[in-house]
């Protein structure tokens, strides 16, 4: 494709770096892009707030009134919104690197219907809420992935095969889901379908300190693992060849992968698309044909707080779930994939 | 049409052909087995009703509770069954037929949603309230959703069945949203939608079911005729033409027949998935790839398949009951997942 990209090299005592450029400059406007969304929708809402007023009280000088709205309503859910999409983006970074296979996200594998029928079983079946839930969608995220693990791997994996069984079991998982809603009481259902859909309205401190503990302790390990991947992509004897560990890395990235998955669908519900189309997004804009997991991270972050924007202001109705815009998004996307792809320019 | 019929006597399959006794036994054993279903779901219900006292409600309707039950409920329940069943069988068969993909049926493939979103998008936003007002925006929804999968997935120079069932998962996707933002809004929209949305028979109105069925009898006529011409169509485009038969108009009628027996289907009783994979998957296992015939047991398999869910869904947690969508799903899911692990996914 492109001739060779210009790189820079960073060694030191123990350890060696090489950044591509561009990819660095994405990396860093995206991050600046997805902070400007999230002030963005830190000053707007029911009672606009100035952005200088939002600076001054973030950085503490702020009056009470401010302080109240900027950190009580509409700060938690700006931080879940960002902690939300990079956990997302990087999983997906990770899952389609290591499926090779661009549709190899955790929304298509299954993984987030999965955690979807755990939270649903602790709400509308146990009863309760909050961390309760967020500990049933990662126990039904794991569960799953195991299963999908078993079903998908037993005898060589194959691209395709892994996205098709993850539609099956999904399918499986959906029939739980609206069977477990249309049991239940109609507020019940409601708040449920509201939770299915993928929603960060509402989200507290409580969320932020989940979804950003996960994201501060598994995003450096996929980082550091992640440098095996473009290794693995060259298949496992390559792999092996050049010393790479090949079981661990992939054993401790899929992990890590299904981790931030179920954390993010913990905190914010089943948010469709985004980790499927933040990789590739990425990739375009850094020119580089594998993902960076960092950009792809940025990317989640960019889109899903832009996602959250135009849930807010663009659509009718206040309380909009930011799942209606990606899922909206995703499909568009993916379409576009397909004619793309269609086109015989693969 | 009737020119391009009486050219094509050849057989398509090069393999040994079944014996046709085969076929006829498989064939009976269908049919019995139908018999035996529909009986099961005029006997059996959470309210038991001892066999005899059906059996006499069932010819002299008295107006006693049984008899209400029986004639009031479970028939038409019954009836609809049957007609979804044969409905998404046949479906299934067709899409099948027309995609050459073994993983093509009306619920993965997005068409039953097609036609979910467009009733959703009636009701919210048009105010439609009738079930005959209902069916024509489900028609039309599934229409579109099921030619756009078709071009999407399948126009292109290399159709795969993986394409096609992410076609229609990306359509899923953006039809789903639809519906989410729409339901979000109404709350009121979003009850009726939670019950229908399951896939089930219970509490659908026998007005709803009159209604509907003369457009799936039409549409169950018009699959059936197509045996001789999917036969062709199987060979590819260039092979059926020289035979004299027209591959467009072939599939301008099958996505009509799709068009009207998922629409109608999909009216009736919700979304319901698998089955239409399922039927033709049975029925190819017994019959080979004659699809007179793989269509003739889809009549029969369907109905049987999707009345024994819905009994099953009646009889496992009694005295509530599961909707038969839930149980076909749990059935057939597994089916997919086995499917799809075999080392090659043959096209058709």
């Amino acid at each position: 494709m492109s001739t060779v990209t210009k790189r820079i090299v960073l060694r030191g005592a123990g350890f060696s770096l090489r950044l591509h450029p561009r990819a660095v400059v994405v990396g860093v406007v995206l991050v600046l892009a997805a902070l400007g969304v999230a002030l963005v929708n830190l000053t707007t809402g029911d009672f606009p707030v100035p952005v200088g007023d939002v600076l001054r009280s973030l950085a503490g000088r702020g009056d009470a009134g401010t302080d109240f709205i900027v950190y009580e309503l509409r700060l938690p859910r700006v931080l879940v919104t960002l902690l939300v999409g990079a956990a997302l983006g990087a999983s997906g970074s990770v899952f389609q690197s290591l499926t090779r296979n661009p549709l190899g996200s955790p929304d298509f594998v299954g993984l987030t219907a999965g955690a979807a029928t755990g939270a649903l079983v602790v709400m509308l079946i146990l009863g309760g809420g909050g961390l309760r839930v967020s500990a049933g969608a990662v126990l039904g995220c794991v569960i799953t992935a195991v299963t999908i693990y078993l079903l998908a791997f037993r005898r060589g994996s194959q691209p395709f095969r892994l996205v098709l069984l993850g539609i099956g079991v999904s399918a499986l998982l959906e029939a739980a889901n609206s069977y477990l809603i249309y049991r239940s009481q109609l507020n019940e259902a409601l708040a449920a379908q509201v939770w299915l859909i993928g929603s960060v309205n509402g989200r507290g401190w409580t969320e932020v300190v989940i979804v950003g503990v996960t994201l501060g302790v598994l995003l450096p390990l996929v980082v550091y693992y992640g440098r095996h991947l473009k290794m693995l992509a060259l298949g496992d004897e390559m792999a092996v060849l050049h010393g790479v560990p090949v079981e661990r890395s992939r054993a401790i990235l899929a992990l890590a992968a299904v981790g931030l998955a179920a954390g993010a669908t913990a905190t914010a519900g089943p948010i469709a698309f985004v980790a499927l189309a933040a990789p590739p997004l990425a990739a375009r804009l850094s020119r580089s044909p594998s993902t960076g997991i960092l950009p792809a991270a940025a990317m989640g972050a960019a889109l899903l707080t832009a996602g959250d924007w135009a849930a807010q202001h663009v659509l009718p109705g206040n309380d909009m779930p930011v799942g209606v815009i990606t899922a909206a998004l995703g499909g568009v996307y993916l379409t576009w994939l397909l004619f793309r792809e269609r086109g015989g320019t693969r | 049409m009737i020119q391009a019929t009486a050219v094509l006597t050849a057989p398509p399959d090069t393999r040994p052909r079944r014996s046709s006794k085969r076929r006829w036994i498989g064939f009976a054993a269908g049919l019995v087995a139908l018999a035996v279903v529909v009986a099961l779901s005029i006997a059996v219900g959470s309210r038991t009703i001892g066999l005899s006292t059906v059996w006499h409600v069932l010819w002299h309707e008295d107006g006693s509770p049984a008899s209400v039950i029986v004639h009031q409920l479970r028939l038409p329940r019954t009836l609809l069954g049957v007609g979804v069943g044969a409905a998404l069988g046949l479906a299934g068969t067709v899409m099948q037929a027309l995609t050459r993909n073994p993983l093509a049926e009306p619920g993965l493939l997005g068409v039953s949603l097609g036609a979910s979103t467009a009733v959703v998008l009636a009701i919210a936003f048009l105010g439609v309230s009738t079930a005959t007002g209902y069916v024509w925006f489900a028609f039309a929804g599934a229409a579109i959703t099921s030619a756009a999968v078709f071009i999407l997935g399948g126009g292109g120079r290399h159709p795969t069945p993986e394409r096609q069932v992410l076609a229609g998962v990306s359509f899923t996707s953006v039809l789903g949203a639809i519906v989410w933002a729409v339901l979000v809004l109404r709350r009121e929209a979003f009850d009726r939608y939670r019950h229908w949305d399951v896939g089930s028979f219970s509490d659908r109105e026998t007005a709803t079911i009159l209604q509907v069925m003369p457009f799936l009898a039409v549409g169950i006529v018009l699959a059936s005729l197509l045996g001789r011409q999917l036969n062709a169509l199987s060979m590819g485009d260039e092979s059926a033409t020289s035979l004299g038969a027209r591959p467009v108009r072939i599939r301008v009628l099958g996505i009509l027949a799709v068009t009207l027996l998922c629409g109608g289907a999909t009216a009736a009783s919700g979304p319901i998935f698998f089955l239409g994979l399922a039927v033709p998957y049975a029925a190819r296992l017994i019959v080979g790839s004659d699809h007179r015939w793989i269509l003739a047991y889809s009549v029969v398999l369907g109905p049987a398949l999707l009345l024994a869910a819905d009994v099953l869904g009646r009889v496992l947690v009694a005295p509530a009951e599961l909707p038969v969508g839930v149980v076909t799903a749990f059935l057939g899911a597994p089916l997919f997942i086995a499917l799809c692990r075999r080392r090659r996914l043959s096209v058709l």
